[in-house]
């Protein structure tokens, strides 16, 4: 096999697997996505809502899964895992076993008839043992693919040759219990792990009698005791008795942080994540009180902060700080008695159900993974990579994301997910191709004419609807509705078995019109476009009512009214399709260059990563300098300081053939739309581009405060890495201050970095003078990660930790020349004086000053907050709702190098998947001339911003004068179409009469 | 502000008591945007109001806010980006145009031009979104049903 591969290998099926897989394939690679459970969709598909957004967690997952497994390009393997890679870089062998599912996946239809009748129960790993599973099983009722599996350890047939029973009721004969085991070798140029995490075992900890007490659970069952689809359908009750608890307690930092488990490092994660789920069981259960056991509070990320003080300001959750709860015990009734420190004091308080936050900790498969494919773990037994290579590992052609390399959350995952699948696509994009090459279209059937006939699909979305309004009343309603043929309910309407249903039911139905009454168009539109699309009906004969986000869930406390409204809202989406058309596309040429806007680290690794795949690049910088904040810190990492590393980055961008830097550059107006973009620069040129990077960094605050600037002695930690570098620092007392410009009224969000960096300088002084007075005086320590080895190892080395109170920062004063520093030390509950020689600033980030007008020219934009806001904060990390425009770097929020450095590389990604393509398609909502009806009267062609009308002769009859629309230029937005005296123009998809229809059926029966 | 915003849910309705019907035209990016914010929020409001998506408000075809009151809406609000935020350029400044004239008919033909409100909600503004549906029913609420009704 001499001949370079155009394919990938992307092992695990979680959201990092599934979304590398899905930006490799829509840049045009094959991918061999392998799973080694019988579905994909990993830890995520188990959790009920998810942080910050409270988000429902399988409503987002579910489309991102049901486009991966329809996905041409990518070939979905489960139940498979790798034996073995060889060759090298480029050419790659791979070794799979496939294990045998005993059902044939091309004939199961999903029924679930041979679960019905399989007599062998078995505790689900997916409900981790809350509740039981059959032998032959589905893991989830929404599981991608929706094809049963037969769990040969269980199975009486397969064990002792008797029962038969799902072979006997399966209608379509896909039982197949002489399924082997099968070796297959694929051909693959680069591979990306993304294998996740395991919940860290809390048996270890026996303190606190999980598994012994039967109201102890860990934090992962606590999620799907709140999930809809869990043991409980989302009632909040305890195991012991079913009874709503009324004080629950949450305790942090099971198996984290904790050198007697042998995990010394933070989870990141699960101060974030109980937090949500004491959020979420109070909003279940009115009367329920949560109090959450903690060390520190770790909310470093975007809106964290708010997300931590709104639990307890507004939802009432009790946050007690201490040291780790010292131990559990069962009293009367299954309560639990909890033993732990107020300070001096020891307290006992009893709970009604106790949710242990458990760790991460590396996969069981690590280390078989790691020796059959040739890669290093690290200390903690996770995937080793480096501050500067967050997505390599230690084998060449070898890459990976998520949860194997560290604790993470869903959107770092997720962009570094992204990140390494344009590192992978770097070995193959030589045998790229065209995505239309290997799809087949379903031929479309033709509905002109015909009398519509309207499925509708009402969605419960697990409880989020059916909670709050009588979703089959609203199926009964809707049935009485002319022109409706069809009405069903669905547990989850996006579910991968319900997209199958739909198919189903258009074909058996003869429907025309298929109406989903669930959530927002904005993120579900296009799954269900896409599946009437394969059951050959036209993508736009699909209207959606909202009956979720703007239905149950602002109408919680009004069942009645909410379901009146959800049936309104459902007949107006069906009065509007009757009066759908269908719509085609065209097709436009992409620009297969990208503009980077920055040149600093994450502007810098957009553009290499891009490049490394032959596209060309332009980086603009704004300054007379690249590099951006890299240029201050200059405390090594890893051998090589940020500064000498940015400068080699520079070397190699300012060598590349496919880089043109543009120095003192910036945008001044961006036109053109994803794939097509005019951006005109400093200087009056214009740049021609498919896609935009921004990456414009963002600045450190300037203190005001401790007489920064005119005290000697005063600096901020980059100022003190200097000092340090330069060989200047002779300080015998260093007192640092964290939280200097952020968490306060003026920046109330964490700037995520400074504790690290104190606790890193705090060691680099220590190493230099062991006799040298390090104090750090904090609010908490948030050194998330294995960076929390260094916070011990700082603690080791004698650096004195002060916490001193969230409302009140420590004072400074000069004594002549002496500076005082005066802290409120909460823990020994007094005020202490320190006399440093040096006072080190922890500064926060500020967003830049001018995001504002970037961010208007690019029509994307700013949080709360001034950074740049993403498409969707935990799904859409590195994108903008605008297509073609993406983001990366302290834009978006405050960050390490290493997490800079995957974002960016998310984000080249993210472009490629636009750049790489040989052709968009417009899209079919645009405006659209009658010309029977035109006099050309040229009202509209001055109306429309994009240019995309002008007034032409009429070839055949000169004095007759028309509109004409450049399908390319048109954006949709309907303006021109509200403008035209006439009626001769129309929006397609937003008819005239459509939305008349709509109007006349929100409002029948007049005022009520 | 946020505290304040979700602690309070929609006003107790008294059995029986008058409720005026509310149209809502929102534009997909910013206010329909916002209006799903408020949504994942939890941000509760009063339910008698429904949404029409259109991919601009300048897509709000005057016709259609005509037709509203015609067929016996009490209030219509329109909703799009903040000045200089739209996502079509300028189809928001057409939008403030078109509602400021049709506000100047809608008196002649007797009509209090106050059923027809425009305001700007940002994708980011949930809490606005909440704000203006309660402000806009306790407005209509109190100018009464629409006269076309009483006929």
């Amino acid at each position: 096999m001499n001949s370079k591969s155009g394919s990938v290998l992307v092992v695990g099926g979680g959201i990092g697997g599934v979304q590398t897989s899905l930006d490799l394939a829509e840049s045009g690679f094959k991918v061999y996505m392998v799973e080694n459970k019988a579905s994909i969709g990993g830890v995520m598909s188990q959790l009920d809502k998810t942080f910050p957004t409270n988000d429902c967690s399988m409503c987002i997952l579910s489309p991102k899964l049901v486009e991966a497994s329809r996905h041409p390009m990518i070939s979905m393997m489960t139940l498979t895992e790798v034996m073995g890679v060889e060759g090298e870089a480029g050419n790659f062998t791979v070794t799979l076993k496939k294990k045998p599912r005993y059902v044939r996946e091309d004939r199961c239809v999903g029924c679930g008839l041979c679960a019905e009748k399989c007599p062998s129960k078995v505790s689900s790993e997916y409900e981790l043992g809350l509740m039981n599973r059959k032998a032959i099983y589905v893991a989830y009722a929404q599981a991608v693919p929706m094809k049963y599996a037969i769990d040969a350890d269980k199975c009486l047939f397969l064990i002792k040759g008797k029962c038969g029973n799902c072979k006997k009721v399966c209608p379509a004969d896909a039982i197949d219990y002489e399924m082997k085991e099968e070796i297959e070798k694929i051909n693959v140029g680069a591979v990306v792990l993304a294998p996740g995490y395991e919940l860290f075992d809390a048996r270890l900890k026996k303190e606190y009698g999980y598994k012994e007490f039967k109201n102890v659970l860990n934090s992962l069952e606590f999620e799907r005791v709140l999930s809809a689809t869990g043991p409980y359908q989302g009632h909040v009750v305890r195991p012991s008795d079913h009874q709503t608890p009324k004080k629950v307690a949450f305790i942090q930092c099971v198996g984290s942080r904790d050198e007697k488990v042998g995990n010394p490092f933070c989870s990141s994660v699960c101060c974030m994540y109980a937090l949500k789920q004491a959020i979420i069981a109070g909003e279940h259960s009115t009367g329920l009180k949560s109090t959450i056991f903690f060390m520190d509070v770790r909310a470093f990320g975007k809106e964290f902060e708010d997300y931590a003080k709104r639990a307890e300001g507004e939802y009432g959750i009790k946050m007690h700080r201490g040291t780790r709860v010292a131990s559990v015990d069962e009293t009367e009734g299954n309560n639990l008695l909890l033993r732990y420190s107020d300070g001096a004091n020891i307290l006992a308080e009893e709970f009604d159900l106790v949710v242990l936050s458990a760790g991460f900790q590396p996969p069981a498969q690590a280390k078989a993974l790691a020796d059959s494919l040739g890669f290093k773990l690290n200390d903690f037994g996770f995937c080793q990579t480096g501050v500067y290579s967050p997505l390599e590992t230690s084998r060449k052609g070898i890459y990976v994301t998520g949860a194997f390399s560290a604790p993470k959350d869903i959107p770092t995952t997720v962009a570094e997910a992204s990140g390494a699948a344009a590192k992978a696509g770097a070995h193959v994009f030589a045998n790229r191709v065209s995505i239309d090459t290997v799809v087949t279209e379903t031929p479309e059937t033709d509905v002109i004419g015909q009398e519509p006939r309207i499925g509708v699909f009402v969605c419960d979305c697990g409880i989020n609807i059916r909670g709050t309004v009588d979703v089959p009343s609203v199926v009964d309603y809707v049935k009485t509705l002319p022109n409706v043929v069809y009405a069903v309910e669905n547990k989850y309407t996006c579910s991968a078995d319900t997209q199958e249903t739909i198919k189903q039911m258009i074909k058996e139905h003869k429907l025309n019109r298929v109406v989903v009454s669930s959530c927002t168009p904005r993120t579900h539109e296009l799954l269900f476009q896409n599946t009437i699309k394969e059951a050959g009906l036209n993508p736009f004969l699909f209207e959606m009512a909202n009956i979720r986000d703007q239905c149950s869930w602002i109408h919680m406390h009004e069942p009645e009214k909410a379901t009146q409204k959800a049936n309104d809202l459902t007949r107006m989406a069906i009065a509007k399709s009757r009066f759908l058309e269908p719509l085609s596309k065209s097709r436009l040429g992409v620009t297969h260059s990208a503009v980077v806007v920055g040149g600093g680290l994450a502007g810098m690794t957009s553009a290499m990563d891009m490049a490394a795949q032959g596209f060309k690049v332009d980086i603009l910088e704004a300054t007379d300098v690249m590099g951006g904040q890299m240029n201050n810190l200059y405390t090594a990492e890893e051998g090589i300081s940020p500064r000498q590393y940015i400068k080699d980055l520079e070397s190699k961008v300012r060598a590349n053939d496919n880089i043109t830097v543009h120095m003192n550059t910036m945008v001044e107006d961006l036109t053109g739309f994803v794939g097509n973009f005019k951006v005109k620069v400093t200087g009056g040129k214009e740049l021609e581009t498919g896609a935009v990077i921004v990456a414009t960094g963002a600045k450190a605050y300037e203190p005001k405060e401790y007489m920064y600037g005119k005290a000697k002695g005063v600096v901020t930690q980059n100022e003190l890495e200097k000092v340090m570098v330069d060989g200047k620092f002779d300080a015998k007392t260093v007192v640092m201050i964290q939280c200097v410009g952020s968490r306060n009224d003026e920046a109330p969000y964490c700037s995520r970095v400074c504790c690290s960096k104190a606790v890193k300088n705090a060691i680099e002084i220590k190493k230099r003078d062991p006799k040298a007075q390090v104090y750090v005086l904090h609010k908490d320590i948030r050194t998330y990660g294995f960076r929390e080895i260094l916070y011990k190892k700082a603690g080791e080395l004698g650096v004195k930790f002060i916490r001193f109170p969230e409302n009140k920062m420590p004072e400074m004063t000069m004594d002549g020349s002496a500076m005082k520093v005066l802290v409120d030390d909460v823990v020994l509950g007094a005020p202490v004086q320190l006399t440093p020689d040096m006072l080190v600033l922890s500064v926060g980030i500020r967003p830049n000053d001018d995001n504002e007008e970037l961010a208007k020219m690019c029509k994307v934009p700013l949080s709360k907050d001034k950074y740049f806001l993403e498409a969707h904060m935990k799904l859409r990390p590195v994108d903008f709702a605008t297509s073609g425009i993406y983001l990366a770097g302290l834009a978006h929020w405050p960050k390490f190098i290493d997490e800079t450095i995957g974002q960016a590389s998310g984000a080249a990604s993210r472009a490629m998947t636009i750049i790489s393509k040989e052709y968009l398609e417009t899209q079919g909502i645009i405006a659209a001339v009658n010309e029977m009806v035109c006099n050309g009267c040229g009202i509209c062609e001055p109306v429309c911003e994009y240019k995309a009308i002008t007034i032409v002769g009429d070839p055949a009859k000169e004095e007759k004068r028309k509109a004409v629309i450049n399908e390319g230029l048109c954006m949709g937005c309907g303006t021109c179409v509200a403008a035209c005296p006439s009626g001769a123009l129309e929006q397609k998809g937003f008819k005239n009469n459509q939305i008349l229809a709509q109007i006349d059926a929100a409002l029948v029966g007049g005022g009520k | 502000m946020s505290n304040q915003a979700q602690a309070e849910s929609a006003p107790a309705v008294e059995a029986g008591a008058w409720e005026p019907n509310l149209l809502v035209f929102c534009c997909n990016w910013c206010s329909y945007a916002g209006a799903d914010l408020a949504g994942v929020s939890r941000l509760q409001m009063p339910t008698n109001f429904r949404v029409i998506r259109t991919m601009c408000s300048a897509r709000v075809d005057p016709e259609f806010v005509l037709r509203a009151f015609a067929k016996g809406a009490d209030g219509v609000l329109v909703l799009g980006c903040h000045p200089a935020d739209c996502h079509y350029i300028g189809g928001n400044y057409r939008t403030r145009r078109r509602i400021a004239l049709l506000r100047v008919l809608l008196e002649q033909y007797g009509f209090n031009p106050d059923r027809l409100k425009l305001e700007w909600v940002s994708a980011s503004e949930g809490i606005k979104f909440q704000q203006t549906i309660k402000e806009f029913n306790q407005l209509v609420s109190e100018l009464g049903p629409n006269p076309i009704n009483e006929e």
